[in-house]
C-alpha cells in the first residue's frame, strides 16, 4: 500500500445508498472479464441525483460522457455512506472508476466491510463534518501512515480516525491476502 | 454482567465463554446463503482465491436460491443463473433451489425459513443486506459481500465486530389498523438510516410476540434499514412450532440476561401509535399516513420479502375482497409457497388470489420483481414519474425503476387501502 494518495476531490451528501452508488440494473455485468467490467465504471455513482453530484455546485457528473474513468480520486462523503444492499459491485464500481480512498463521517457497516476485505478502496472516517469543507476538484493528499488529510487547494489539513483493527487487512490488501500472511489459509 | 441474545449466539459461535461490543471475533458459520446477483461473482472470487482445489466448506450449510432477476429477456441476468446451475452441478450441491423446476422457492429470506434453514441459536451469513430477517427465529443473521462469502465458502468462517444491543418493546395488543410494517417504519423514523448502523436491534414486548411468525420477519428485514448488522427476536413456543413443522435439525434457544447491557431501550404503546409510511425517497422519511393521505397515485405494489408473506396478502385480501382497485396494483408472492397458499386460503370461500382477481389486481410469479427495479422487462417496475405506494422496504431514488418516481412505503393495510381508492388513503377509513 502506498503511503501518499493524491488526486481530486468528488464531493457527496449524506446517505448515499448503493443503488445511487451502482443502480441495481447494471448489477449483472461480469466482474472479471476486462471489457465488461469497464461498464461498473462507466456507471458508477450515476444515480446521484444531479443537484447532489459534486458539491456545492452539483450538476458534476462522477464520470463524464462514454468514458470508464472518472478523473476524481477521492470521494468526500457525508454520514451513512454505502446504507442499502449488500451488493460488493458498489465499492468494486469505484475502484474500477478510479477511486482509491473515501473519506466519509460514517459509513453503513457493509459497505464498509466490502470495501476493507475486497481491498477496494480505503475507507477513512473523518471527525464531524468533511462534506462543507471540500469542494469537488480541489486537489487533495492523503497520508496513510499518518492518517491526514491535506487540501492542497487551499493548503489546510484534517486528521482522520486511524484505521484501528482492519488496518492488517487494508494494509495486506484484503481478507484473502491477510488470511494467507497469518496462515490461516493456504 | 449479563449478555444479551445477540452476544450469547456469538460466543457460542466463536468458541467463547462471553464476548463484549466492539470484540472482533472469528465465527464460525452455520449457514451461508447466496442468489443469483451475489452468487456468481462469489463463485468468482472463490475459485480465484482457493485455485483449482477450491473446495465447498460444507456442502450442507450452503442455500443457494436465485430470486432477484429471474423473469426477464435479459441476457447477463440469464447468464447469472446459468452460472449457478453449473455450480450446483459441478459440486453436486444439495441446497439449490433452481428456476424452472419444481424446487424454485422464491424470494430467499422468505425461501430460507420455509425451508427450515432459520434455527434458533444459528449464525447465518448471506450475500444480501436483508439476511437480517432471519433474526426472528431467535438466531444471528447478517449480510456480507461477495468477497466475505467466498472467504465463508472456502472456511466456513469470518470475522465479525460484535456489536452493541438496542432494545425496541412494543406494549399493548396491536389494532387491527396496524401491521409489523408500521411498528418497524416508526422506529425508523425515530432513529433513523444510521441510527442502529453496526448495532443489533433487538425486538421485545407483548405485540412483538403476538405476531406471527412472518410479521416478525418484517420486523427483523429492516433492520438493515436503521443501519443494523442484525436485528432479533428471542424464540417462543411460535417460532418452535413454524421451525419443527420444517425440520428436524437441533437448534437451541438463547435468551436475554436481565442485566444485560444495552446502548438503547426504546419503548412504545402500539394502542399509541398511528399508520405511517416512510414517504419518497428515504425509508426513515416518515410521515403518518393521515399527513399524506390524498395523494394521488399511479401504482400500488405488494410483494417482496418485508412485504410479500402470507400474513401481507391476508391483511389486503380483507380489504380488497368483493371491491375493485382503482390503480393498477401490482401482487407479487414472495415465494411459491406463498403463492400456494394464496390459492388455497379463503374468506368467504373465494381464495385470496381470486379475491385480487376479481379486484382487478395484477399477479406475478414469485421473485424480488421490481423491490429492486432490474432490467426493463421486470413486472411492476416504476417508469417515468410514477408515484408508487409500496409494501417493499426501500425508496431511495430509482430503487423501483425509474429515478424520477416517487415511492411511499407503507403496510398491506395502506396499500389495500390505497389500491381502492387512487389515492394515500389511511386503513382506519375503510376497515
Ligand atoms: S425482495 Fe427486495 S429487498 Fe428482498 S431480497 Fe429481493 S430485492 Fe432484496
Amino acid at each position: 500500500m502506498e503511503n501518499i494518495i493524491k488526486g481530486k476531490a468528488f464531493v457527496l451528501g449524506n446517505n448515499i445508498d448503493t443503488d445511487q452508488i451502482i443502480p441495481a440494473e447494471h448489477l449483472v455485468y461480469s466482474l472479471t472479464d476486462p471489457e465488461e467490467k469497464k461498464k461498473y465504471g462507466h456507471y458508477a455513482l450515476s444515480a446521484v441525483p444531479l443537484p447532489q453530484s459534486g458539491l456545492p455546485g452539483g450538476n458534476i457528473p462522477f464520470v463524464k460522457g462514454d468514458n470508464c474513468e472518472s478523473e476524481f480520486q477521492i470521494i468526500i462523503g457525508g454520514s451513512n455512506f454505502g446504507c442499502g444492499s449488500s451488493r460488493e459491485h458498489a465499492p468494486f464500481a469505484l475502484q474500477v472508476a478510479g477511486a482509491k480512498v473515501i473519506i466519509a463521517e460514517s459509513y453503513a457497516r457493509i459497505f464498509y466491510r466490502n470495501s476493507v476485505d475486497g481491498g477496494f478502496v480505503v475507507p477513512y472516517e473523518s471527525f464531524g463534518k468533511m462534506n462543507d469543507k471540500i469542494k469537488t476538484g480541489d486537489n487533495l493528499e492523503i497520508n496513510l501512515k499518518e492518517n491526514t488529510l491535506s487540501n492542497l487547494s487551499d493548503g489546510k489539513t484534517y486528521e482522520l480516525k486511524p484505521l484501528g483493527d482492519v488496518l492488517p487487512i487494508v494494509e495486506a490488501g484484503g481478507i484473502f491476502e491477510y488470511a494467507r500472511k497469518n496462515s490461516m489459509i493456504a | 454482567m449479563g449478555m444479551t441474545i445477540t452476544e450469547k449466539i456469538l460466543a457460542n459461535a466463536s468458541g467463547r465463554d462471553r464476548v463484549s461490543p466492539g470484540e472482533n471475533i472469528w465465527l464460525n458459520v452455520d449457514v451461508l446463503m447466496t442468489h443469483d446477483v451475489c452468487g456468481p461473482p462469489t463463485i468468482q472470487i472463490w475459485k480465484n482465491e482457493f485455485g483449482k482445489e477450491a473446495k465447498v466448506w460444507d456442502k450442507n450449510k450452503l442455500v443457494i436460491f436465485p430470486d432477484h432477476y429471474i423473469f426477464t429477456a435479459d441476457k447477463y441476468a440469464n447468464r447469472n443463473v446459468e452460472i449457478l446451475r453449473q455450480f450446483a452441478a459441478d459440486y453436486d450441491l444439495p441446497n439449490y433451489y433452481d428456476v424452472g423446476t419444481p424446487r424454485y422457492k422464491g424470494v430467499c429470506h422468505i425461501a430460507l425459513a420455509e425451508e427450515g434453514y432459520n434455527l434458533p441459536g444459528k449464525v447465518l451469513f448471506g450475500t444480501d443486506s436483508h439476511t437480517c430477517t432471519s433474526g426472528a427465529f431467535g438466531m444471528f443473521s447478517t449480510g456480507v459481500g461477495n468477497t466475505d462469502a467466498a472467504f465463508i465458502l472456502g472456511t466456513g468462517k469470518i470475522w465479525e465486530k460484535v456489536p452493541e444491543s438496542m432494545k425496541f418493546t412494543f406494549n399493548g395488543k396491536l389494532p387491527e389498523y396496524l401491521t409489523a410494517k408500521d411498528l418497524i417504519l416508526q422506529i425508523l423514523g425515530d432513529i433513523t438510516t444510521d441510527g442502529a448502523t453496526y448495532r443489533a436491534m433487538e425486538f421485545d414486548g407483548e405485540a412483538v410476540f403476538d405476531l406471527e411468525m412472518y410479521e416478525r420477519m418484517t420486523l427483523t428485514n429492516m433492520a438493515i434499514e436503521c443501519g443494523g448488522m442484525n436485528g432479533i427476536i428471542e424464540a417462543d413456543a411460535k417460532t418452535e412450532a413454524f421451525v419443527k413443522e420444517r425440520t428436524n435439525a437441533p437448534y437451541e434457544i438463547y435468551r436475554s440476561d436481565e442485566d444485560a447491557k444495552y446502548q438503547s431501550k426504546y419503548v412504545y404503546d402500539v394502542t399509541k401509535l398511528e399508520p405511517v409510511v416512510a414517504k419518497p425517497h428515504s425509508p426513515d422519511n416518515r410521515g403518518t399516513v393521515r399527513s399524506v393521505e390524498g395523494t394521488k397515485l399511479t401504482k400500488c405494489y405488494i410483494g417482496s420479502c418485508t412485504g410479500g408473506k402470507i400474513t401481507d396478502f391476508r391483511f389486503a385480501a380483507k380489504l380488497l375482497l368483493g371491491k375493485e382497485v382503482k390503480v393498477p396494483t401490482f401482487i407479487v408472492p414472495g415465494s411459491t409457497a406463498v403463492a400456494k397458499q394464496m390459492e388455497e386460503e379463503t374468506i368467504n370461500g373465494i381464495s385470496l388470489k381470486e379475491i385480487f382477481k376479481n379486484a382487478g389486481c395484477e399477479i406475478g410469479e414469485s421473485s424480488c420483481a421490481a423491490c429492486l427495479g432490474g432490467p426493463s422487462d421486470t413486472f411492476g417496475r416504476s417508469v417515468d414519474k410514477d408515484v408508487v405506494i409500496s409494501t417493499t422496504n426501500r425508496n431511495f431514488p430509482g430503487r423501483m425503476g425509474s429515478k424520477k418516481s416517487e415511492v411511499y412505503l407503507a403496510s398491506p393495510l395502506t396499500v389495500a387501502s390505497s389500491a381502492l381508492t387512487g389515492v394515500i388513503t389511511d386503513p382506519r377509513d375503510v376497515l
